[in-house]
């Protein structure tokens, strides 16, 4: 397999690999070094990646598990990075303000879920990933896949519902 | 769409048992103009999630030149250093034990030739002795 064989496989999900690194890491850097390096690995393993009928589901299951590996080694010591670049972009200038607040919200919302259930957000909602297909990268029974989808989906509502009759966090 | 069946709709979503295609339905309904207002909360989540699939990776995907690799030349490099001043060093090494040990043995030799010498010359200075005695008594007897 050539340079440009390999690129032509992994280009079209480039993206999602680094906004699920982004989603679980938070910092752009480390998400785009963590983006460098999976590619790094898959290239290495490019004469496997032939053999998989889907690259895309074996390669988002390794950035999650790369992912996963990086948060522990951080906790164990003692890092947490919180920094979100988020960017306001095409909204009708009157409720500009309102809806800067509230996205971001749902971003600190979103960020605020455990590692699992970020996963599966960013993987459906974002993503749109089937149901199948998200059993395949988290490895977990699709029940249990909906029930941490739907207990995630209601975390952020009722944030959002807090924020706006009380207007707390 | 009327507003019951996205009540419906919601519901669903909430308990996470719609399909990607009710999910659509959804995301295109609270990203647009005519949001009941009981259901604002909704467009904030929706607009968010639309706005992610816009992120991008932005950095080039490069497989050849990573970090990685240049530390894999380095540890060959460190290697055939390593060797080589093993090696080097080993001939040095051989080179200065053989001098060592012709240096002393020509000491060695040296001492016994000089043992040897004195005491050649001290029988030297008997026979002379002997020569001069032998002399004397020729004499006398003559």
């Amino acid at each position: 397999m050539k340079q440009a064989d390999f690129l032509k496989v992994v280009l079209p999900f480039k993206d999602k690999v680094f906004r699920l690194a982004k989603r679980l890491l938070i910092s752009k850097e480390e998400a785009e070094d963590a983006t460098q390096e999976l590619f790094f690995k898959l290239w290495k393993n490019k004469e496997k990646i032939v053999n998989y009928k889907n690259v895309e589901a074996f390669a988002i299951t390794m950035t999650k598990n790369y992912c996963y590996d990086r948060l522990k080694s951080k906790q164990a010591n003692n890092l947490t990075l919180t920094h979100s670049n988020y960017k306001e972009k095409e909204t009708s200038l009157d409720k500009k303000i309102e809806y800067l607040d509230s996205v971001n919200l749902v971003h600190q919302l979103i960020e605020s879920l455990p590692e699992q259930q970020k996963t599966i957000i960013q993987l459906r909602d974002v993503e749109l990933y089937s149901f199948d297909e998200i059993c395949e990268v988290v490895n977990m029974k699709p029940t249990a896949v909906r029930v941490a989808l739907s207990r995630a989906r209601k975390t952020i509502k009722v944030g959002l519902t807090k924020k706006h009759d009380y207007g707390v966090n | 769409m009327e507003l019951t069946n996205i009540e419906i709709l919601i519901k669903k979503y909430e308990d996470a048992q719609t399909s990607l295609q009710e999910e659509q339905v959804l995301k295109e309904y609270f990203t647009g103009k005519n949001v009941a207002p009981h259901l604002q909360e909704y467009t904030h989540i929706f607009i968010y999630l639309k706005q992610q699939k816009e992120v991008v990776y932005t950095r080039n995907i490069n497989v050849t030149s990573s970090k990685k690799k240049n530390y894999r030349w380095l540890y060959v490099a460190a290697t055939v250093v390593v060797l080589l001043s093993v090696f080097v060093g080993k001939n040095k090494y051989d080179d200065h034990q053989q001098r060592q040990e012709a240096n002393r043995i020509f000491t060695e030799v040296t001492k016994s030739l000089k043992l040897l010498s004195t005491n050649l010359k001290k029988g030297e200075n008997a026979i002379a002795t002997l020569s001069t005695y032998e002399s004397s008594v020729a004499k006398i007897l003559k």
